[in-house]
């Protein structure tokens, strides 16, 4: 039996800023975790990192988080995911500033 | 102090604009990330949760008002008015962009600063006692050979691609205050017969194998440094295991191989090396031991001692330590007032302590590893007015080496490796044990906490260490007690059980509790306690409800 997929949304770290973005479904990078594509297939999730690792004059490192459908979009599954939508605990610095 | 020589400044420059055109052709798509990431690592550029980060060596811990100016310069222009000081002696900026950091590194130029080999599995910044020149313990001055290694591990072509990164710590007093043990290599300078020498540490380090680093040599002569050295690091670069990123350190080559046999080896390379070293690096040594004399001491008119607020009394028990010299004073400035970050200072911070070094104290500062400011060489009359120009800036936390004084490296909050967060837990203990008045009552203690395995919060060698983990995508805090980074480094011992992040509070509270009813009386400090009475009666307060069913 197939395990089932957990879905999944592409992220990276933006080149120039090093802030964290998210692959939308227009294929464009967003700053918000609210607008990123939830992948729910394994092999489309597949493909779409296979893209952005292709676009390194963009990004860096992009990579396949887990997430869960929420009623504001992709939600973290794991607490390092929930930080990187915000910033750091310590000073509101980082996504948390703007968003 | 030590000032650059044309070749250091023309070397620095260009590195900068060589890394000014890597940049450039990393962000006109030249370069991909795999081939620039090691370019930006050699120059202190790391990639981050959030973003870039740039870590800046401040050699051996020292640095005067000029530089400490430009930091705080730095922090303003190009970052959010902050540096985060580290357990390593460096700085480290933590929203830098991209195309900034060439002129970052230019205007650090400016000062005879930079960001080499703060990264990268080369030779790092050389860290020293923080007390170096100034204390009352010293055998002799630890910076001018810490210096010296600088400049010979610059760039040095041999040790540019070592298997791992390869830390060196000096000391130059018996009171270790620079962790040499817990080094790659940690150097601690000895006098025999009136001979100044050193006794070679090989083989230290935290990490997920903490290891206490072993005696190779014990008395090494100080023309013989340069070329012992040279052969212990290549005895590792040979032998270093390149397989495994995990058993790449010295320390674990040394434990695999056998401390007699690495000796052997290095005895045999030292041999074939020391003829070509041609007596050079001695007159370099002597030159550069020439730029660190003392300042001129001047005591100056006795003041009459005024009436002195508690405040502080506090201050110059806690925070001010005895001087070589019977008239002046170190004083080690608390970055870690109650609730704050540990180890940050904000550009208004920076500014107060350079003004204060220069106005006061022989314009010299000091990062020590403990995320603390440090002004060596102070006239005690000065006292009364620094401690007043600190209180203005929120500097004057009297509590260096007490419980809220603790190291925690960024974790979860900052670095991409941790694995859990570290600096909250930081602020939670110290505002809760500041809100219970206990802090003073405590005395000594050291808390350590790092975020992840590799230790970079030193908590293997905390009193009370605390090490963040996922557990089932759950931060979780496991304690070890009984840590030591002095001269007898130990390795503190694994408690049990980690605790969740609500957790981890009280459970300090219970062992501090513990320890105030174990101790004999309020002289015995929360290290005697443990090492009289062992693990158990603190396991006991850690896990009460194990202890009451183990008494069922």
């Amino acid at each position: 039996m197939a395990s089932v997929f957990t879905p999944k949304v592409v992220t990276a770290n933006a080149l120039f800023e090093g802030d964290v973005v998210y692959l939308a479904a227009d294929g464009d990078w967003t700053r918000r975790l609210a607008e990123a594509d939830l992948f729910t297939n394994e092999a489309a999730a597949a493909l779409a990192l296979l893209d952005a690792e292709a676009r390194a004059h963009e990004v860096v490192g992009p990579y396949l988080a887990d997430m869960t459908a929420g009623p504001q979009g992709p939600q973290p599954t794991h607490f390092r995911e929930a930080f990187r939508t915000r910033g750091p605990s310590n000073y509101a610095h980082g996504k948390q500033e703007t968003v | 102090m030590y000032a650059y020589t044309d070749f250091d400044h023309s070397f620095v420059r260009n590195r900068v604009a060589q890394f000014r055109a890597q940049v450039e052709r990393r962000i006109d798509g030249s370069l991909t990330e795999d081939e620039f990431k090691p370019l930006r690592l050699m120059n202190g550029l790391y990639l981050q949760l959030h973003a870039y980060m740039l870590r800046v060596a401040i050699p051996y811990g020292t640095l005067n008002s000029a530089q400490m100016r430009q930091l705080a310069m730095i922090a303003d222009r190009w970052d959010k008015g902050y540096g985060h000081f580290t357990t390593r002696q460096n700085i480290q900026f933590n929203w830098p962009l991209l195309g900034d950091v060439p002129d970052i590194l230019d205007a650090l130029a400016d000062v005879e600063m930079h960001a080499i080999q703060t990264s990268g599995n080369t030779i790092r910044n050389v860290t020293a006692d923080h007390f170096a020149g100034a204390a009352a313990d010293e055998v002799a001055d630890p910076r001018p050979v810490a210096e010296l290694i600088r400049q010979w591990s610059t760039d040095h072509p041999e040790f540019q691609f070592l298997p791992r990164k390869f830390k060196v710590a000096v000391t130059g007093s018996p009171n270790d205050r620079a962790v040499t043990a817990a080094h790659d290599i940690g150097l601690r300078i000895v006098e025999r017969n009136g001979a100044i020498g050193y006794q070679v540490l090989v083989g230290g380090g935290l990490g997920r194998t903490p290891m206490i680093g072993k005696v190779l040599a014990d008395f090494l002569p100080q023309a013989d440094l340069l070329p012992y050295l040279e052969a212990i690091v290549a005895v590792y670069n040979l032998l270093g295991r390149r397989d495994n990123k995990y058993k790449a350190r010295i320390k674990i080559t040394v434990h695999e191989t056998g401390l007699e046999e690495i000796k052997r080896l290095v005895t045999a390379e030292f041999a074939a090396r020391k003829p070509l070293f041609t007596g050079v690096d001695q007159a370099m040594l002597a030159a550069i031991t020439a730029q660190f004399a003392p300042p001129a001491f001047d005591a100056g008119p006795a003041t009459p001692v005024l009436a002195a607020s508690a405040a502080y009394r506090a201050f110059v028990d806690t925070n001010v330590t005895a001087h070589r010299h019977p008239d002046y004073a170190i004083v080690t400035i608390s970055l870690k007032a109650h609730g704050a970050t540990p180890g940050d200072a904000t550009a208004d911070q920076m500014r107060v302590m350079a003004d204060l070094a220069q106005s006061y104290a022989h314009d010299e500062l000091r990062i020590s590893h403990e995320q603390n400011v440090i002004l060596p060489h102070v006239p005690r009359r000065h006292l009364p007015a620094i401690h007043a120009a600190l209180s203005d800036a929120g500097l004057a936390t009297a509590n260096v080496g007490l419980i809220s004084d603790i190291i925690a490296c960024p974790g979860m909050d900052y670095c991409a490796l941790a694995t859990a967060r570290s600096i909250p837990i930081a602020q939670e203990i110290a505002t809760h044990f500041d809100a219970l008045k206990l802090e003073h009552e405590i005395g000594p203690l050291k808390i350590k906490i790092s975020g992840c395995i590799n230790a970079c919060g030193h908590h293997h060698v905390g009193h009370i260490g605390i090490l963040g983990l996922d557990r089932a995508g759950v931060e979780n805090y496991q304690i070890t007690l009984g840590g030591d980074g002095t001269a007898d480094a130990v390795i503190g011992e694994r408690a049990g059980p980690g605790f969740g992040a609500h957790e981890v509070i009280s459970a300090i509270e219970r062992l501090v509790m513990a320890y105030l009813d174990l101790r004999t009386d309020t002289s015995e400090t929360f290290l005697q306690t443990y090492r009289r009475t062992g693990l158990a009666p603190f396991k006991a307060a850690l896990y009460p409800s194990e202890a009451r069913s183990d008494a069922a």
